[in-house]
């Protein structure tokens, strides 16, 4: 099957304006040099520590995340674009959240099937009636993004509870900076080093209204086995705040408390990188030993801010997905900048035949499922595989979605016999507290094998820093 | 009628704990059918921390109590005036959507007996309330009452197989089957004064309510074969016990803890 692919370099036979320093750069880089500027950034990459399973899709944990070399590249008014179109996917999320927990606007107006939403497993009924400080559930977004045109970028899927990686996105950041300081000279490039103060200042800006003073941010992580603890405590040091575990909280007269040496103190806002489930054994699972008892009577009675709120992962189900462009409508009253995926809901009989129809065509995906894992990308697969797919599709329907294989867009890559193209995709974290903001880049992932359209790390992907160029 | 509520909840631990935090639903509903003349509720020796209305409409207090302790009273003591409602939960407000109630949790999968008793019942019902009283009387005449052959973690299904059980297993039973044949259903918990003598029961009570459109929530007690009338108080409610349990709580340090509990209803002359 013939399909041509998008470079982000090379456009026919020239090269695209936002890589034209790039390429004399690569042009003047003898071999022996390139695989001594490899070595040397492996080499910081295991001295800094940072070898976690990027997004949280397992695998072992001790393994370097290949690091490519070669930059990935946005001019300013692609940026804008996408810019717009991220932001206002963050504030249409968000104001879904709002409603679902709230009067159901959009359930009762028929927009969205109201058992996708009330009967999915990441409603919290607990939070229902409750609306978290400035109206915000989802602190921390991370929209997933492929490009497959100049000007064509999908929503592959949004990540809306405590979407990780963004350790990456700066680290990859200072790695660069550190081993071709000219590069940075020659091509103006936005800084992203304020992510962690935006953050620092947007978790500040949701405290809860019962704080009268500077608040207290905590980030609070499973612990030091958990696959991204090294981002947990990256996160703490930027900002300057608390890494704690939930031994180390306490809930007291309708706060949350941290023990430190001078006494306890208050917190007023938790960054919390645990899944709701664990949050506290008094309204969740009563089995949890991670959870700090009686947080979210605290989170209710209005006494501390948890970001992302428990019950934020109800937006960000890849059935609830497909509503998204029409949240933007229905909340916003404007046309979605950034497009969906056409999705195939296989729960839907006529989806269904459809899909079964056209397995070889497409990519299907487990409605619950993350990292690459259990999933059916039809073009590249066996005769045998896809059988195997129909007889999934078959026995749980509902289950599954299907896309169309996207033309993924190719950057260069450094490979072993030079430079050549490879997909990529695109994570930007959008964060939102009384303002929304985003830093100019994002996280791009390769998919390091040719040919290959699946960039996660678990099936052999690698990362690359991304610039957006100033103007 | 006007009940009068004696609740006395006892934790012993084995050694003493370093503290306790509890979440308490324990304070009646505010519904067209229960005023609240008076009602008192502490943790001896505890801090109150937030307190709460939730989505679903239930008063909710947060306690904690600091240690080494090696017991832990909860005392609940007030006065409610009841009206017969029929078992409509009528002036309730609540946030949470009837769809919410739909979903399974462990203690009211529905096994295949459970499917095939719901679907008996449900052959020939007219409607979402007589199909409601149909399951409710299923299950009446499917588990008969006999405390102490189930216990807190008995499921739906293993209260069916055994044929008896108490009010829990009675209520999850019909929540099971109310889901299985799309209505939404939900576990309350409250107190039922029982007969005159005002003689203290083991345990609080519990029902199942199941929403029916066009009435709203209607409470069924399938272990005493009626809908709660004026001799119920509420106190709110959840997707099964655990979910709508009055008191939840951990203690810090806990090896082994017994638990003590006194109820008495009392109704007062008129």
């Amino acid at each position: 099957m013939a399909v041509s692919y998008f470079n982000e370099m090379f456009d026919g036979g020239r090269v695209r304006a936002p890589y034209a320093r790039l390429e004399d750069w690569v042009a003047a880089m003898p071999p022996e040099f390139r695989t001594m500027k490899q070595e040397e950034a492996e080499a910081l990459f295991r001295r800094i520590g940072i070898t976690f399973a990027v997004y949280g899709e397992g695998g072992d944990p001790d393994r370097l995340i290949p690091f490519d070399m070669f930059p990935r590249v946005f001019t300013q008014s692609e940026w804008r674009r996408l810019e717009k179109g991220i932001k206002q996917r963050a504030r249409a999320l968000n104001a879904f959240l709002v409603d679902v927990y709230g009067r159901g606007e959009i359930v009762k107006a028929g927009r969205i099937p109201q058992h996708l939403v009330y009967g999915n497993e990441a409603y919290e009924k607990a939070v229902a009636g409750f609306t978290p400080p400035k109206g915000v559930y989802s602190h921390i977004v991370g929209i997933d993004i492929v490009r497959t045109g100049p000007d064509d970028f999908y929503v592959l899927e949004d990540n809306c509870r405590t979407p990780s990686g963004v350790s990456y996105m700066l680290e990859n950041r200072e790695i660069m900076m550190r081993m071709f300081p000219t590069l940075f000279r020659e091509n103006r490039i936005e800084p992203i080093d304020s992510y962690s103060e935006v953050l620092r200042r947007t978790l500040a800006s949701v405290a809860p209204k019962k704080c009268d003073h500077e608040p207290t941010v905590v980030i609070l992580t499973p612990g030091h086995f958990n696959s991204a603890y090294y981002e947990h405590s990256f996160l703490a040091d930027l900002m300057g705040v608390e890494l704690v575990e939930a031994i180390d909280l306490f809930v007291e007269a309708g706060f949350v408390w941290m023990r430190t040496t001078e006494g306890p103190r208050k917190v007023d806002v938790i960054y919390r990188r645990i899944d709701d489930a664990f949050l506290d054994p008094l309204c969740f699972r009563p089995d949890s030993m991670l959870g700090v008892p009686g947080l979210m009577d605290v989170y209710r009675s209005g006494g501390v801010t948890i970001a992302s709120a428990p019950g934020a992962g109800v937006a960000d189900d890849k059935a609830v997905y497909t509503f998204v462009p029409e949240m933007v409508r229905f909340y916003l009253g404007e046309e979605p900048i950034l497009q969906n995926v056409p999705t195939w809901q296989c729960g839907r009989s006529e989806d269904l035949k459809y899909v079964l129809d056209h397995l070889p065509e497409l990519v299907v995906k487990e409605v619950h499922g993350s990292g690459g894992y259990g999933m059916l990308v039809g073009p590249k697969a066996s005769k045998e595989q896809i059988e195997a797919f129909r007889d999934k599709l078959a026995s749980d329907p509902a289950g599954y979605i299907a896309q169309p294989t996207l033309a993924l867009s190719t950057t260069p890559t450094f490979v072993e016999e030079g430079v050549a193209p490879r997909h990529v995709d695109l994570r930007p974290y959008c964060l939102v507290g009384e303002q929304i903001e985003l830093v100019p880049g994002g996280l791009t992932r390769v998919a390091l094998t040719e040919g290959s359209l699946v960039v996660n790390s678990s099936q052999g992907g690698g990362v690359k820093d991304t610039w957006v160029l100033a103007e | 009628m006007i009940l009068t509520v004696s609740h006395v909840t006892t934790y012993h631990y084995a050694a003493p704990v370093r503290g306790a935090v509890q979440s308490l639903r324990l304070t009646p509903s505010r519904t067209d059918g229960q005023r609240t003349a008076s009602w008192m509720l502490q943790v001896e020796g505890g801090t109150k921390g937030g307190s709460f209305r939730d989505g679903a409409g239930d008063w909710i207090e947060s306690w904690s109590v600091r240690g080494p302790i090696s017991e832990l009273r909860v005392r609940v003591e007030g006065t409610v005036e009841t009206t017969d409602m029929a078992g409509i939960l009528r002036g309730h407000r609540e946030h949470v959507s009837p769809s919410a109630y739909l979903r399974e949790t462990e203690a009211t999968v529905a096994d295949t007996a459970l499917l095939t008793l719901a679907r008996d019942a449900a052959d020939g019902a007219s409607g979402g309330l007589d199909l409601a009283h149909r399951l409710s009387t299923a299950v009446s005449e499917r588990i008969a009452y006999r405390p102490g052959v189930t216990e807190a973690h008995t499921t739906a299904a293993e209260a069916l197989a055994l044929g008896e059980g108490v009010c829990q297993d009675h209520a999850h039973a019909l929540i099971a089957m109310a889901r299985a044949q799309g209505l939404p259903a939900r576990y309350a918990s409250g107190y039922l004064f029982a007969d005159a003598s005002g003689a203290p029961h083991e345990a609080a009570h519990a029902w199942a309510e199941v929403w029916v459109d066009g009435l709203g929530w209607i409470g069924f007690d399938p272990a005493n074969r009626c809908c709660p009338d004026d001799r119920y108080i509420r106190l709110g409610s959840g997707l099964d016990a655990r979910d709508a349990a009055p008191i939840r709580g951990v203690a810090v340090g806990a090896a082994t803890e017994s638990l003590n509990v006194e109820v008495a209803v009392r109704a007062q002359q008129q």
